[in-house]
């Protein structure tokens, strides 16, 4: 692997080396190399680009990496990846896209990523997007997520985006029968003239179920960030969203939190915030010796972590 | 040596112009315990904020060790060992109080070091190194955090604000022990700003300050005395208010 390949899975997989276990690493639009152990299997689509990942019942402890790295210029692609989970299996999961774009062309990748998750199971996602490269070609990523979780199914989901995304509309779908968690945790830092958007629909549609979705975002410069998470309650459940903004510079926030309720046992709860960073906070770093700049940069990593 | 020469500060609004340090000429001597006492709004915190750099004063000028330190910044100031502990310290979202701590000494702490800065302050540390400084501390808890993170640093000039407020009776023997023994090294000037009994009479000397004004300064066996004679003639010191 040459050193940008190397850096790029770092930096959206934390892979360091060829992980152990099953993984699947696509390249400039097509699978370049994949691994499927006893108990999770890859295999790749025969009709449209992508991979179905099976992850046998009652797996426990391992992991899937799925990274996509882009590094020519002018790459587009759409790519479906279907996750099967089994019962009672417990397993993480890693995807991330990195698109490193030293030329003028608009490299774009398009994941569409759809989870079914079993009675019992268990899984933790972590995807991470990045973008770098020294050239005037915008980097676009689109994710789609849709999510189906059987009684009890458990999900948590981790989604940063931090450095070199010019462009991302992100939009997530989850319906959660009887007793099943969600936790989403969306962590996002714009810079530049960098647009996201990110659309959530949280279908609370069995009894006890329950979701949380935070969301911590930065924007800086003239970036723009919307946001519309809606959790809709149509059984006895509850569901916590929490949007949380910092602004800088001329970025502008949009939060547009939408709840509803189709059950009279149904919780939901929405807090959002957009605000400046707090003074206070500014000048106790600046009297440990920090600039101005450190200081919101400490802030800024905390606030994200 | 910390000199305020001729300093006033004053906010306007649309009605008025308050003055709420008034020409204020004050020496702080190297290597001295001094009290900042005096009525609530008379300007302490002020006086703190205008030493450190985070109020700028409308007029005089500010000198440390015979620099003119006016114009310079905060960060500035800190670099020359100035240190401030907040009134009402903020709280930070995300960073563990070892984290904090290692900020205010510049570079990353080893816990037992981290830990002794927060035995000093009452708290028991191994179980709040990784906390985070966020809204699920207590008050007298950020208060106990503030002070360590000065004593986690390197200074010149240490001031406290207010070290007493919002901390419990035990806490607060294990502080006044803990400013007795800085005191006692006398490496750096200390100042601090406080209403309380204990911590005034073990100062060297005190500075009473209100309406903006230096109303009274000496040793403290001097002062301390004039000021429990005051507090006996009916309230005189607070004001008009009781009679
Ligand atoms: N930026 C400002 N704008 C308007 N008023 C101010 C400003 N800063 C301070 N003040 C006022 O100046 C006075 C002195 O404030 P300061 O905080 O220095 O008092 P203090 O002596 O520390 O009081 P306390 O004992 O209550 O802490 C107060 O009346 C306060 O309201
Ligand atoms: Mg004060």
């Amino acid at each position: 692997m040459k050193n940008i390949d190397e850096h790029m899975l770092q930096a959206v997989a934390d892979m360091h080396s060829v992980p152990t276990g099953a993984y699947s690493i696509r390249k400039n639009g097509e699978g370049v190399s994949k691994n499927s152990t006893e108990n999770i299997i890859i295999e790749q689509k025969k009709d449209k680009p992508g991979i179905d990942i099976f992850i046998k019942p009652g797996t426990k402890n391992e992991s899937v990496h799925i990274p996509v790295i882009i590094t020519e210029t002018g790459i587009e692609e759409m790519v479906y990846n279907d996750f099967f989970v089994g019962e009672d299996a417990d397993v993480m999961i890693v995807a991330g896209c990195g698109i490193h774009n030293s030329g003028d062309k608009k490299s774009e990748h398009d994941g569409i990523h759809r989870f079914h998750i079993g009675k019992n199971a268990k899984i933790k996602y972590v995807e991470k997007h990045y973008g770098e490269g020294e050239g005037t070609g915008e980097n676009v990523l689109n994710p789609v997520t849709e999510i189906e979780m059987e009684e009890n199914a458990y999900c948590e989901m981790e989604m940063v985006q931090i450095r070199g995304v010019d462009s991302t509309v992100r939009e997530t779908t989850a319906n959660l029968e009887k007793g099943a968690k969600l936790l989403i945790l969306e962590k996002l830092m714009t810079h530049g003239k960098q647009y996201a958007k990110s659309n959530m629909v949280i279908n609370l549609n069995g009894e006890n179920s329950s979701a949380q979705i935070i969301s911590r975002s930065v924007a800086k410069n003239d970036s723009e960030q919307i946001f519309y998470p809606r959790a809709v309650g149509n059984n006895v459940c509850r569901a916590h969203v929490q949007c949380d903004s910092i602004i800088m510079d001329d970025a502008k926030i949009r939060s547009i939190p939408e709840i509803s309720a189709n059950h009279c046992d149904a919780q939901i709860i929405h807090e959002a915030a957009i605000g400046k960073i707090n003074n206070d906070q500014l000048i106790k770093l600046q009297t440990f010796g920090l600039s101005e700049e450190e200081a919101e940069e400490v802030i800024i990593q905390g606030f994200l972590k | 040596m910390i000199e305020l020469k001729n300093v006033s500060f004053k906010v306007s609004n649309e009605k008025e112009t308050l003055e709420i340090i008034d020409n204020i000429n004050l020496k702080i001597d190297d290597g001295k315990f001094t009290v900042i006492t005096g009525p609530n709004g008379g300007g302490k915190s002020t006086i703190a904020k205008l030493i450190m750099g985070i109020e700028k004063p409308t007029s005089g000028r500010i000198y440390y060790n015979s620099q003119d330190i006016t114009d310079l910044s905060i960060t500035e100031r800190a670099k020359l060992k100035i240190g401030y502990a907040f009134q009402q310290p903020p709280r930070f979202k995300g960073l563990t109080v070892r984290e904090l701590l290692s900020l205010a000494h510049g570079s990353k702490l080893p816990v037992d070091e981290c830990c002794s800065y927060l035995t000093n302050v009452g708290l028991c540390s191994k179980e709040y190194l990784n906390r985070e400084v966020d809204t699920s501390l207590s008050g007298g808890e950020v208060k106990r955090i503030e002070i360590a993170s000065i004593m986690a640093r390197d200074l010149d000039v240490a001031i406290f604000d207010e070290p007493e407020a919002g901390i419990d009776l035990w806490s607060f023997s294990m502080l006044i022990e803990t400013f007795k023994k800085m005191a006692k090294e006398r490496k750096k000037s200390m100042v601090l700003i406080s209403h309380q009994e204990r911590i005034i009479k073990i100062a060297d000397e005190i500075i009473v300050i209100a309406d903006g004004k230096i109303r009274d300064r000496g040793e403290t066996s001097e002062i301390f005395t004039k000021l429990l004679g005051e507090f006996d003639e009916n309230c005189g010191f607070r004001g008009k208010a009781g009679k």
